[in-house]
């Protein structure tokens, strides 16, 4: 398992390669990746993103060992940035690996709802009218009852 | 103990975080602490249900003890992914 919150980008075909390699006994690789999407009525300039430093961390780490734990895997990562983005940009990635491929695409779909609503990060939208946090969605946090 | 702000709850209140000596027993006792100092920890705490907690940087909930916590922190509903 390899957790990494950074403000730095990350090489997503280099994070998906490494993943991947060197393995004989997992069928199944699922990679999911996060991008910065603009899609308001004002042009998105930036998301700005905020979090709890030590808190993430653990969290994220709760959320991979809670899907390890639910699924049969050979490894999971989780990389979640933050600071200033732009659109375009990749905001985050999940990676999972299972001997059959059921349990990679659940798991991270499980990884992907968790990481929405309960790991401590806070998105800022920038638009050349102003700034505004964005609302949590209850869809967010509905999606949960489905684990 | 300290207590840290997160996202907008941080913006009206205006520090991310602060030492606060406190006889709460528990997180919602503390909170009624801090919405009586000012006006902008009124204006911060005027709503918990649209407010999350977590203590000893775990989600936790306001009726949670602070026995032995050395750290709480609020802010709005996560937005992360």
């Amino acid at each position: 398992m390899r957790i990494v919150v950074s403000e730095a980008a990350f090489d997503f075909g280099a994070e998906a390669a490494d993943f991947a390699t060197g393995r004989t006994d997992m069928g199944a690789i699922v990679t999911f990746t996060g991008v910065v999407r603009d899609t308001g009525t004002d042009a998105l300039e930036a998301m700005e993103i905020e979090h709890y430093p030590g808190m993430t961390e653990t969290a994220l780490a709760d959320i991979a060992e809670r899907a390890t734990a639910r699924w049969s895997l050979g490894d999971v990562l989780v990389i979640h940035r933050y600071g200033r983005l732009v659109p375009g940009e990749m905001i985050m990635m999940v990676a999972t690996a299972a001997r059959h491929r059921r349990d990679a695409f659940e798991a991270a779909e499980y990884l992907m709802d968790y990481l929405k609503s309960r790991a401590p990060f806070w998105k800022r939208e920038i638009t050349a009218e102003g700034s505004g946090w964005v609302v949590a969605r209850d869809e967010d946090e509905k999606a949960l009852d489905r684990w | 103990m300290d207590v840290l702000y997160f996202a907008w709850v941080r913006e009206r209140i205006g520090l991310p975080r602060e030492t606060v000596e406190t006889d709460a027993n528990t997180v919602a006792g503390l909170v009624e602490q801090l919405r009586a100092r000012e006006d902008r920890y009124a204006a911060a705490f005027s709503d918990v249900s649209a407010l999350r907690v977590a203590v000893d940087q775990e989600l936790s909930d306001f009726d949670a003890s602070l026995d032995g916590v050395r750290e709480v922190a609020f802010f709005p509903p996560m937005t992360g992914g």
